[in-house]
């Protein structure tokens, strides 16, 4: 087999695979709520060996793909300012606002840098104290402890010029709104690894209890996602849904206390619209008023922008897992890397862009 | 760009209290925040992620994840090594 080979360990993978095989009845359908897991899986061939025994639905997990057109079209209105340095993660640059990216506001002579972590952008501000730098701070729980303590060392450091336009996402409710909506073919949850070293895994006992879902913490390698895949398998054919660890030397059931206590302190939790979802309650995170001096969207008066989405991008139904990204009539003809449509054909973790990649064209049978 | 990347604590220092170090991602060297590591020192690994160290994990498993992610190219997102002009996959 083509892809067994490619592995790490091929044995193992293989001996992984005929585990979930002979355990699995009937093909089970999970969803990787991650988009770094989907590319692991889309790239590894993972879904083709295990096709018959389990189907993947990818999840939403995605922070450049839900981040909401509003808050691209404001982070496009802040960074084409004169008096802006606008400092952002790579990977939003090319995420398609209403009508231009953020490369493009670039082009046209803003001043927009890609940083690597937000303490740079707070460096920034300190250096360019005539200018106003703002960082664009997206992400899930493993993002937000960062930009957490990005706006508590500006505080520290009294820096006038600094604020965030903030976008964060919380993974739980996101999980709460697939299992919810009414055509949700979901059996069983990998979680995202990462975003549990900060939150722990406590989190997540009571959607499994809530949904009678199997909910496994998984990592990104692909032995470990198939051993996350055979641990819900088994939870799915024992009928015994429960919350179960396959990456503890990452993951702890509490987490990071001390990243918990910062996010705690400077943020709150809001109501969040995602893109292509819609609004999904208590899934967000926004700054907490005793921070509101530092809230971008309030210091440039951004608040208010309404905004259209391409009719053409189906990206919505792919994030809620209705929808295969080649299913889309888009894909890959008027929705490519270079000339994309949605954010899920941007981010590098999106699940269109993972399927273009590595070319990923056909439609399996059962979706 | 929300993976971290495990990565080795080779220098620690201090910027003006907070607790930083260089983290050696396999030739690559970054500073990293460890205000969320207390527990974190010289030769440890660690995930990092946007600049913060968030778990320690072991050196075996630490470069199999490395190594992984290389192969994946997903390093060039999460240390901010930037990429030629805008590159896609073709
Ligand atoms: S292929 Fe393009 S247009 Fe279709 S859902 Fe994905 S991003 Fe949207």
């Amino acid at each position: 087999m083509k892809y067994l080979d490619e592995f790490a360990d091929p044995v193992l993978a293989g001996r992984l695979i005929e585990q979930i095989k002979a355990r699995a009845t009937r093909q089970w359908t999970l969803m990787e709520v991650c988009g770094g897991q989907t590319h692991s899986i889309i790239r590894n061939g993972i879904d083709i060996l295990l096709r018959g025994a389990v189907e993947f639905i990818h999840g939403p997990g995605c922070p450049v793909c839900v981040t909401p057109l509003e808050m691209i079209d404001r982070s496009l209105e802040i960074a084409a300012r004169p008096e802006v340095i606008f400092c952002s993660f790579g990977d939003m640059l090319r995420v398609p606002g209403s009508g231009r990216d953020l490369f493009q506001v670039k082009a046209a002579g803003g001043d927009v840098r890609v940083v690597y972590s937000p303490l740079d952008a707070v460096r920034i501000a300190a250096e360019n104290p005539g200018r106003e730098v703002v960082f664009f701070g997206v992400g899930f729980e493993t993002t937000a402890p960062a930009n957490a303590m990005a706006v508590v060392a500006a505080r520290q450091r009294g820096l006038r010029n600094f604020s965030m336009l903030v976008s964060h996402v919380r993974v739980p409710p996101a999980i709460t709104a697939v299992m919810e909506s009414p055509r949700c073919r979901v059996e069983g949850f990998l979680a995202a690894g990462h975003v549990c070293t900060v939150m722990g895994t406590d989190e997540y006992g009571p959607l499994v209890e809530r949904f009678g879902v199997p909910i496994v913490v998984t990592g990104f390698e692909p032995l470990d996602l198939l051993e996350g895949v055979r641990q819900t398998v088994e939870l799915l054919e024992a009928g015994t849904p429960a919350l179960r660890n396959a990456y503890p030397r990452a993951v702890s059931a509490a987490g990071n206390p001390a990243a918990q206590h910062v996010l705690a302190d400077v943020f709150e939790v809001c109501d969040r619209k995602w893109r292509g979802i819609g609004d999904i309650p208590a899934s967000g995170w926004r700054l907490a008023d005793a921070w509101a001096d530092l809230d971008a969207s309030r210091r440039f008066a951004v608040d208010d922008l309404v905004v259209e989405e391409s009719p053409d991008c189906r990206a919505g139904d792919v994030l809620q897992g209705h929808l295969k990204p080649s299913q889309c009539p888009a894909f890959g003809t008027l929705c490519t890397p270079r000339t994309p449509l949605g954010a899920t054909m941007v981010s590098s973790e999106g699940a269109c862009a993972a399927y273009y990649a590595f070319r990923r064209l056909e439609v399996p049978a059962s979706a | 760009m929300c993976l971290g990347i495990p990565g080795k604590i080779v220098r620690l220092w201090d910027d003006q209290g907070t607790r930083m170090a260089d983290v050696d991602f396999g030739g690559a060297v970054k500073d990293v925040c460890l205000a969320y590591l207390p527990e974190a020192g010289l030769g440890h690994y660690t995930i990092v992620h946007a600049g913060f160290g968030l778990t320690l994990l072991d050196e075996e498993s630490a470069v199999e994840t490395l190594a992984m992610f290389r192969e994946l190219g997903m390093l060039e997102d999460e240390l901010g090594i930037p990429s030629a002009s805008g590159a896609v996959p073709a």
